[in-house]
């Protein structure tokens, strides 16, 4: 535990009847960008207004700095960045009205906080924005502003839940570079949660979340090699009586997920070819991959990522 | 307490409040319905009713547009409160609240700074309500003045504090609206804001004598008409002080709980 910087026990958390998080634990360390991957309803949001000290938890604990999350929240929210999924910003306020309002609710003032805003939004791109109103701005670029607001207290962990959500791909690399520039150079821990694959795949460790549990949790590589070499999908008519057959002749195990046989196998191409000829007629298509964090939680957990729009 | 866990107080609520100022001010169209309305309402039933209105406790030659103008005092402050807490929906709604409970500050400075910044805008208003008073005859002393200024800023207090509460819990602004319509509407008919309770039957004049909101209303005719004698008028400001405290408690109170809002 000696460099972990937030370690979360056995957190249980209830909306009513429903468990919405479910003995859930797992370690952050310092300076590492920590993804939360999972559909939309796998507990992600939940544990994200925990840490972020909206919620309390029903049970389990959360330490941050070693100290107790709900215990010392006031504590807590002075050293940690939020930037919520929905925009926080007022829109009737310019850039600056925005940041300086933030920079009061942190007991900033004056020169310090100006200079503050400043540095941020030239870091940002958005020094030339910054008497415009946020309403006249674009997706992205209130994005950055987000950011910048959320950063403006110098927090040594900064929470983003679903940052990329709505912004084009362009942007979204932006993104993901301007986080890696803030674990490079500031030291920043980043915890993010994600439903999407190309956003999980640049973080330094993914934790996945279904229905409340925690599935997996190590680095993206590692993750994919769990799954024995290539993802083979076959495209077939009768999947079901396909599957089991191919599961009998080649004592593998062939999964159907949405009419179609799904295999994983290590050299997926040669294998493809016996594949064919043992069945022939009876299969329409059949295309090999390289793993993806998305096969991964279909491998953990049998079905696939649900609510994944892109 | 210490030093640096102090000071996250007031420069959050001042912070806060100048927002409200700056929102409000953006917003011309929140500034004509919450004024003009209420104006548009004191003439049109003003000189409609006219001399047809008669009260026996009012003076010779009180007609409804002198009766109705502090009722419309009394509307200009509640619509205006009314606005101004709207916005604790629309905040939640659109994320600009959840920022602010992550911020290292206490409830106490988050209602604090929103009640003042709705009860500030809400005075303001009164004010420019009250340069008109002249044109009924009115003529407001030095004394007369500054008790209608502590008894609108209690009503503004008392107003923003109750819609804040009710707001708080909201998770839509079509349910702040029936609200409006059901309650905080007929809180203000029944306040002697319209009709004096004389008149009326005696369970309307029950509920009129238990309305909180009838003894600010009642304080501000003891405003403008300051030379004649008020017996009760300690015990309207008191009721209209305590009406005031009341609902910042309450607002207190109501922002400790996390409501549905949050968990969207």
């Amino acid at each position: 535990m000696g460099d972990s910087l937030l370690v979360v026990e056995a957190l249980t958390h209830r909306y009513g009847e429903r468990i919405a998080l479910n003995r859930v634990g797992f370690e952050v360390a310092k300076g590492e960008i920590f993804g939360l991957l999972g559909p939309n309803g796998g507990g992600k949001t939940t544990l994200f207004r925990i840490l972020s000290t909206l919620v309390a938890p029903s049970e389990g604990s959360v330490h941050m700095f070693g100290i107790d999350v709900v215990r010392d929240q006031n504590e807590i929210r002075r050293r940690i960045g939020v930037v919520f999924q929905a925009p926080s910003l007022d829109r009737k306020l310019t850039v600056l009205e925005n940041l300086r309002h933030q920079g009061h609710l942190y007991n900033l003032r004056g020169r310090d906080l100006q200079s503050r805003i400043d540095r941020l939004l030239a870091r940002f791109g958005m020094a030339d924005r910054k008497g415009d109103l946020v309403e006249t701005l674009s997706g992205g670029q209130r994005r950055r502003v987000e950011l910048a607001k959320g950063l403006l207290h110098k927090p040594q962990v900064l929470l983003l839940d679903e940052p990329s959500t709505g912004l084009d791909p362009r942007v979204r690399r932006e993104l993901s570079d301007y986080l890696e520039q803030l674990r490079d150079e500031d030291g920043v821990t980043i915890l993010l949660t994600t439903h999407l694959m190309e956003e999980a795949d640049r973080c330094d460790r993914l934790a996945i979340l279904d229905r409340g549990q925690l599935v997996a949790l190590d680095t993206p590589q590692r993750l994919k090699e769990q799954i024995g070499g290539d993802v083979i999908s076959v495209e077939t008519r009768q999947p079901q009586p396909l599957a089991e057959q191919i599961g009998k002749r080649f004592n593998i195990e062939a999964r159907v997920l949405e009419g179609s046989v799904r295999i994983e196998r290590t050299n997926g191409h040669r294998f493809i070819t016996e594949l064919v000829e043992a069945f022939p007629g009876q299969i329409d298509a059949v295309s090999v991959h390289k793993p993806t964090l998305e096969d991964v939680f279909i491998h953990l957990t049998g079905h696939r990522f649900e609510g994944d729009v892109t | 307490m210490s030093d640096s866990q102090g000071n996250y107080f007031v420069l959050p609520a001042v912070t806060l409040w100048w927002r409200e100022m700056v929102r409000f001010f953006r917003q011309r169209d929140r500034v004509v319905g919450a004024l003009a309305t209420p104006i548009v309402f004191w003439l049109l039933l003003g000189f409609g009713l006219g001399r047809s209105f008669k009260t026996p406790s009012a003076p010779e030659g009180h007609g409804y547009l002198e009766y109705f103008y502090a009722g419309t005092l009394v509307m200009i402050l509640l619509f205006t409160a009314i606005f101004s807490t709207i916005s604790v929906i629309e905040d939640r709604r659109e994320g600009f609240l959840q920022a602010v409970l992550v911020a290292p500050v206490g409830r106490f400075a988050i209602v604090l700074g929103k009640i003042l910044g709705g009860t500030t805008l809400a005075f303001v208003q009164g004010l420019v309500f009250l340069v008109l008073a002249p044109l009924l005859g009115l003529h407001l002393g030095a004394a007369s003045f500054a008790w209608l200024m502590v008894v609108m800023f209690l009503i503004s207090f008392a107003l923003t504090g109750l819609g804040f509460v009710i707001a708080w819990q909201m998770s839509s602004t079509q349910g702040f609206h029936a609200i409006m319509n059901l309650f905080l509407i007929p809180l203000w008919l029944l306040s002697g804001a319209v009709f004096p309770s004389e008149g009326a039957p005696t369970w309307l004049g029950w509920v009129m004598k238990v309305n909180p909101l009838s003894y600010g209303v009642t304080a501000l005719r003891e405003g403008l008409y300051w030379t004649l004698p008020h017996p009760d008028a300690m015990v309207d400001l008191a009721v209209t002080a305590i009406f005031a405290v009341g609902m910042f408690v309450l607002s207190l109170w109501a922002a400790q709980r996390t409501t549905r809002g949050d968990l969207q």
